[in-house]
């Protein structure tokens, strides 16, 4: 995005104020930002950053409008309304969105697509048992390269030789 | 637990004794957790809010962990009540705004609270003073470890944790650290920081303003990754990697400014102390300015007759809510600036 008032710049701080109600952006490059006098003072939220993401997403595919208006049977949400508000309606919507929501997470999140972070005690109730499985590997190999990490080769082995018998 | 108890104290986190105090304020983490089998807040109507605030607040109140423990219910508060929890860094602006039934777990001493039916079902924090992620980052796991084996949290292999706002899926977590950093501005290199943060995926937010605007010097620094990375890596390249060096940035300037600089910082502290100790209507922002001018000045030696502590103590009590909550009545802007102004007075004189 270009800066709005030198128009050369690429715009780094994004401006929104609210006045009556009324919703204004402002995108400046660092150098008229001082001269503005808004330094930093109001960096853009995450979530404002995700909705100008995603507002950017959808002027680069001309996404297919029916296809937009799919809502996601368990809480009604389309990837229309997701694109407005920044936010979902439901755990659900991840998988119902697929590849539409794969990129802007992509996007957002340093094109990391896949969770490396803890598992929650309680993940192996009837309707995840099938999802047990793979979790159990990602856990084993998150704890394999902890002890890479800490140079602990007789751990590592063993927790090498439990990711055998599962695959 | 009466919000009048906290409103005459500092908080907690705000400790002139644990190390780096001068430069690093506060570390925070936040983890951002949903329930399965339920839609996000903003879907769910006033009914399915309710069923969520049930099933989070019994199960919270009961960890043995943590001690002397409250529920304040945000939907019946008053909007004042509300203020001063956000000023407390207690409660999100997100969920005083909100609708329906919500609310807040706070722990006595400050430094846990679980908000219910914010943007996320559930968003844990654990506060420490100064620069102490890892103590944060064992106490937070444990606690979600102790709620997610009571309750089944919304969790896929390959995404983790889901979220509402897709940038806090997958580990949920938000570390925050807040740092008070006057020489970096002074020595106009914010701009180089703010940069260098955009580089490293960080996210720089002005703190003790209102809405985003930085007032007073004091910037919060926080990841924006959270999935594909593991919450002990986060934890680690803040504590050991990007704090201490920009508190090395801040301390290279401030030694700048002592050769450099010294009447010029002299006079800006002096200026600060003379307005503070004599003014007689001074509004939330010019205060939290100045206040952060005499903060520096008495972490670089430059001012000794005042301890920091009641510098502290003044960064809360002159904020709106807290002065309206003390005085025990609601204030008009013009009645707080006089109040404020008489409170700084006494304290400093
Ligand atoms: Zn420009
Ligand atoms: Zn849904």
């Amino acid at each position: 995005m270009q800066c709005q008032i030198c128009k050369t710049k690429t715009a780094t701080v994004h401006l929104t104020e609210i006045v009556d109600g009324q919703r204004t952006e402002s995108h400046l490059c660092q150098n008229c930002a001082q001269k503005e006098g808004v330094t930093i003072k109001s960096q853009l939220s995450l979530n404002e950053l995700l909705g100008s993401l995603i507002a950017a997403h959808q002027q680069d595919e001309n996404i297919d409008s029916e296809k937009s208006r799919r809502a996601c049977p368990n809480c009604g949400i389309t990837m229309e309304q997701f694109r407005k508000q920044a936010l979902l309606g439901c755990p659900n919507d991840y998988e119902f969105f697929g590849d539409d929501l794969r990129q802007i997470i992509e996007k957002t999140q340093d094109n990391n697509l896949t969770h490396k972070g803890k598992v929650p005690a309680q993940t192996q109730t009837s309707s995840n048992a099938r999802l047990e499985e793979p979790n159990k590997a990602e856990e084993l190999k998150r704890q394999l390269s902890l002890a890479v990490e800490k140079e602990d080769y007789e751990l590592a082995a063993k927790i090498r030789d439990q990711l055998k018998t599962l695959q | 637990m009466r919000l009048t108890d906290l409103s005459t104290k500092t908080s907690r986190w705000f400790d002139p004794a644990v190390p780096l105090s001068d430069i690093v304020i506060s570390s925070r983490i936040r983890l951002a957790r949903n329930l399965a089998g339920h839609r996000f807040t903003c879907r769910c109507d006033e009914e399915e809010k309710q069923k969520i605030l049930d099933l989070l607040r019994q199960p919270i109140l009961s960890l043995s962990e943590l001690g002397d423990i409250a529920f304040i219910d945000i939907a019946q508060g008053s909007s004042l009540e509300r203020d001063f929890l956000i000023e407390r860094q207690l409660i999100s602006r997100h969920l005083a705004a909100g609708r329906g039934p919500r609310g807040v777990v706070i722990a006595k001493n400050e430094l846990f609270a679980a908000q219910i039916n914010e943007e996320d079902h559930l968003r844990l924090q654990v506060l420490a003073a100064g620069l102490d992620l890892e103590k944060c980052w064992q106490k937070i796991n444990s606690i979600d470890n102790a709620i997610g084996e009571k309750i089944q949290y919304a969790f896929s292999p390959r995404y983790g944790f889901l979220t509402a706002c897709p940038t806090n899926l997958g580990t949920g977590i938000r570390v925050s650290v807040m740092m008070h950093l006057p020489a970096l501005k002074m020595t106009e290199q914010l701009k180089k920081l703010f940069e260098s943060a955009k580089d490293m995926n960080l996210a720089v937010r002005g703190l003790f303003g209102e809405g985003t605007e930085a007032v007073g010097d004091f910037f919060q620094i926080s990841n924006q990754v959270t999935l594909g990375v593991r919450e002990e890596k986060i934890v680690e390249d803040f504590q050991t990697l990007i704090i201490p060096k920009i508190v090395e940035y801040e301390r290279l300037a401030r030694d700048k400014l002592l050769v450099k600089d010294v009447n010029i910082l002299d006079d800006k502290i002096s200026r600060a102390l003379a307005v503070l100790k004599n003014a007689r209507l001074i509004s939330s922002h010019e205060a939290m300015f100045l206040l952060s001018n005499l903060r520096m000045g008495i972490n670089m030696g430059r001012l000794k007759e005042i301890p920091i502590e009641t510098i502290n103590e003044l960064f809360m009590l002159t904020q709106p809510a807290h002065l309206q909550i003390n005085k025990g009545q609601s204030l008009n802007a013009e009645q707080r600036d006089i109040l404020r102004a008489e409170t700084l007075r006494t304290k400093l004189n």
